[in-house]
C-alpha cells in the first residue's frame, strides 16, 4: 500500500501502521515523499514491511518493534532511538544520535553516521558502512557497533559492556575505552553480522575491537578521569 | 532552539524566486523560532551607492522622510516599519548621522547590496509583511528566533549586521558573551542589546576591520567563542557556515549545480527545485565552509 504524506497527515499515516488491522494482511507499506518530517514511523509494533522514499527528518522508526524498516534516502537525528527489536535500514547517511538508547534490533546505515553514534545504547547492534562522528558510543551499555569506515574523537567514551569494532582510523579514544584482542569468537560474531549487512569487501579479520577497561565501575578516590 | 537558512545560487536560473525560496524555508522553520524572524537579501550591487537597512520603528514614514533629507541626499524605499536608504553619503558619515540625530531608527545593516529585514512575531506574518516572496538577488541568509537569554526585540532579532555588506545568523547560545562585550567594548565595538548574537558579531566585524579573513575570524571564533553554535555568516559575495566542536546544534547543507542551501533541519528545504537529487550532507564540526568567497 501506498502512502502519501503530500496528500495525508504524518499523524494518520503512523496512526494506521501502529494500529494495523489484523483482519487484513496488508503487511507491506510505501512511504512517499517524506520531505524530511519528523517521527515517522515512530513507534511501529507489528511484523510489517515499511519502505520511504526519500529524505527524513528526526527520530524516524524511533521506539521500534518488530518492524522492518527501509529508508531510501537520509535520516535527520536519533533514527532508531530507543528500538527495541526488528530493522532498520538507511541507505543514506544519517544525523547524529543513530540508534541512541537502542535494546535491541539492528540498526544498518549504508553511508556515514555523525556524531554520538550508538550514545547510550542498550543491546541494539548496529552497522555502518561508512563513517562515525565524534563520541559514538558514547556510555553505551550493551550490543555491537560496528563501523567499516573511520571513527571521530572520544570514541566509547565512558562506555560500559558493548563491543566496538572499526575497520578504519579511530581519531582518538574517550575516557576508560582500551582496544582489546581479537578473538575467534569474536571474529566468527564480526562474520556473521558482515554477511546480514551483505558486506562483501572487508574482512573481519581487519576490524580492531574496542571495549570497556571497567576503570568507571566504581569510585576511586585517584580516578584520573 | 531558533532555525538557519540559507541559500546561495550558483547561476542566474533561479534569481528571480530568491525570495520565495527563502520565504519558504523560513516559514517552515517557524517551528524552531516562533518569536521572530529576519533575512538578509543579497541584491546586484549599486555601483556608487550605498544603502542602509533602517528599521524606523514607531516613528512616522512622513517625518522621517522629511528629517532625513535635511542631512543627506537620498531615495527612500519603504518596506512596512523598515526604509532602504540609498545613497552616496559613506558609512562612516552616515554611521555617525543617525547615531547622533536619530535615536529611535535602528540600523540593521548597510552597504553595497545587502538588504536586511527583521522583526518580531510568527516568521509567516513577517516574511509576508516584508513581502518577501517578490525579492530577487543572488544569496540570502535568514533566522527564525526562539529567545531564550534576551528579550524578543527587534534588536535581539538576527540578522545581526558585522560590517558593510556582512551579517551574520545563529543558532546556539554563547557563555562567554558579557566577557567578550566588555572587551570588545574597550577596543570601540558599540553594542545595542544585551544578546550574545550581538557579541559576535561585533566580535567577527572587529576581526574582520582588524584585516583578518573572514575565514581565519571564523576558525579564530573556535577559541574565542564558548558555547553552542552554528553560525552563517553573509558576504557580499557567498556566505560561509562553522558549527562549534561539540556539534549540538544542527545543519543541513544541500548543493545541486543550481545552489547551495542550508537550513537547521532537512524539512525546510523539501520544497526546492532538485533537492531530492541533490548532494546532502552535514557540516562537519568545526570546519569552515564557504562559498562564493
Amino acid at each position: 500500500m501506498e502512502l502519501d504524506l503530500k496528500k495525508l497527515e504524518l499523524r494518520n499515516v503512523n496512526d494506521k501502521l501502529q494500529n494495523l488491522d489484523r483482519k487484513t494482511n496488508e503487511r507491506d507499506f510505501t512511504i512517499i515523499n517524506p520531505e524530511g518530517n519528523h517521527a515517522i514511523c515512530a513507534g511501529l509494533d507489528k511484523e510489517m514491511n515499511v519502505t520511504i522514499k526519500g529524505h527524513v527528518g528526526y527520530y524516524c522508526a524511533g521506539m521500534n518493534k518488530k518492524a522492518t524498516i527501509t529508508v531510501e534516502g537520509n535520516v535527520g537525528t536519533g533514527v532508531a532511538e530507543n528500538m527495541m527489536s526488528g530493522k532498520v535500514h538507511v541507505k543514506g547517511n544519517a544525523s547524529q544520535s543513530a540508534g541512541a538508547t537502542a535494546h535491541g534490533g539492528l540498526l544498518i546505515i549504508d553511508g556515514d553516521a555523525s556524531s554520538r553514534c550508538g550514545i547510550s545504547m542498550k543491546g541494539a547492534d548496529i552497522i555502518v558502512k561508512g563513517s562515525v562522528g565524534h563520541m559514538s558510543g558514547f556510555m553505551s551499555q550493551s550490543g555491537n557497533l560496528i563501523v567499516c569506515g573511520d571513527a571521530g574523537e572520544a570514541l566509547g567514551d565512558s562506555l560500559y559492556e558493548t563491543n566496538i569494532y572499526i575497520k578504519g582510523n579511530v581519531k582518538s579514544l574517550g575516557a576508560d575505552c582500551i582496544e582489546k584482542k581479537m578473538d575467534k569468537k569474536h571474529i566468527n560474531k564480526l562474520k556473521k553480522f558482515l554477511k546480514d549487512a551483505e558486506i562483501k569487501n572487508h574482512k573481519a579479520e581487519s576490524f580492531k575491537r574496542y571495549g570497556s577497561a571497567r576503570k568507571l565501575y566504581n569510585f576511586k578516590i585517584d580516578n584520573n578521569y | 532552539m531558533c532555525g538557519i537558512v540559507g541559500i546561495y545560487l550558483k547561476n542566474e536560473k533561479l534569481k528571480n524566486s530568491l525570495g520565495s525560496l527563502l520565504s519558504k524555508m523560513l516559514i517552515n522553520m517557524g517551528s524552531r523560532g516562533p518569536d521572530s524572524a529576519g533575512f538578509a537579501i543579497y541584491k546586484k550591487e549599486e555601483k556608487d551607492k550605498f544603502k542602509y537597512s533602517l528599521c524606523i520603528n514607531s516613528l512616522n514614514y512622513e517625518d522621517f522622510e522629511k528629517k532625513i533629507k535635511k542631512y543627506v541626499d537620498a531615495d527612500l524605499e519603504k518596506n512596512s516599519d523598515h526604509v532602504i536608504l540609498k545613497t552616496l553619503t559613506k558609512p562612516n558619515k552616515m554611521l555617525d548621522i543617525l547615531k547622533n540625530n536619530f535615536k529611535d531608527v535602528s540600523l540593521v545593516g548597510y552597504g553595497k547590496s545587502i538588504e536586511i529585514f527583521k522583526q518580531i512575531g510568527d516568521p509567516r506574518d513577517v516574511v509576508k509583511k516584508f513581502k518577501l516572496d517578490d525579492y530577487f538577488g543572488s544569496h540570502a541568509i535568514g533566522h527564525t528566533r526562539m529567545a531564550t537569554e534576551s528579550a524578543i526585540t527587534t534588536d535581539g532579532s538576527h540578522p545581526y549586521s558585522t560590517g558593510e555588506d556582512e551579517c551574520l545568523v545563529h543558532n546556539g547560545s554563547l557563555s562567554n558573551h558579557n566577557n567578550l562585550r566588555r572587551k570588545l567594548k574597550k577596543d570601540g565595538v558599540n553594542f545595542d542589546s544585551e544578546n550574545d548574537t550581538e557579541v559576535a558579531a561585533g566580535y567577527i566585524s572587529n576581526n574582520l576591520s582588524n584585516k583578518k579573513s573572514l575565514k581565519e575570524t571564523l576558525k579564530d571564533s573556535l577559541k574565542d567563542l564558548d558555547g553552542f553554535y552554528t553560525f552563517i555568516t553573509g558576504t557580499k559575495d557567498g556566505f560561509a557556515v562553522l558549527r562549534d566542536e561539540i556539534a549540538c546544534k544542527p545543519a543541513v547543507i544541500a548543493e545541486t549545480d543550481d545552489y547551495v542551501a542550508i537550513a537547521s533541519e532537512f524539512q525546510a528545504m523539501a520544497h526546492l527545485p532538485e533537492v531530492n537529487n541533490a548532494k546532502i550532507f552535514e557540516p562537519e564540526p568545526g570546519v569552515v565552509y564557504s562559498w562564493g568567497n
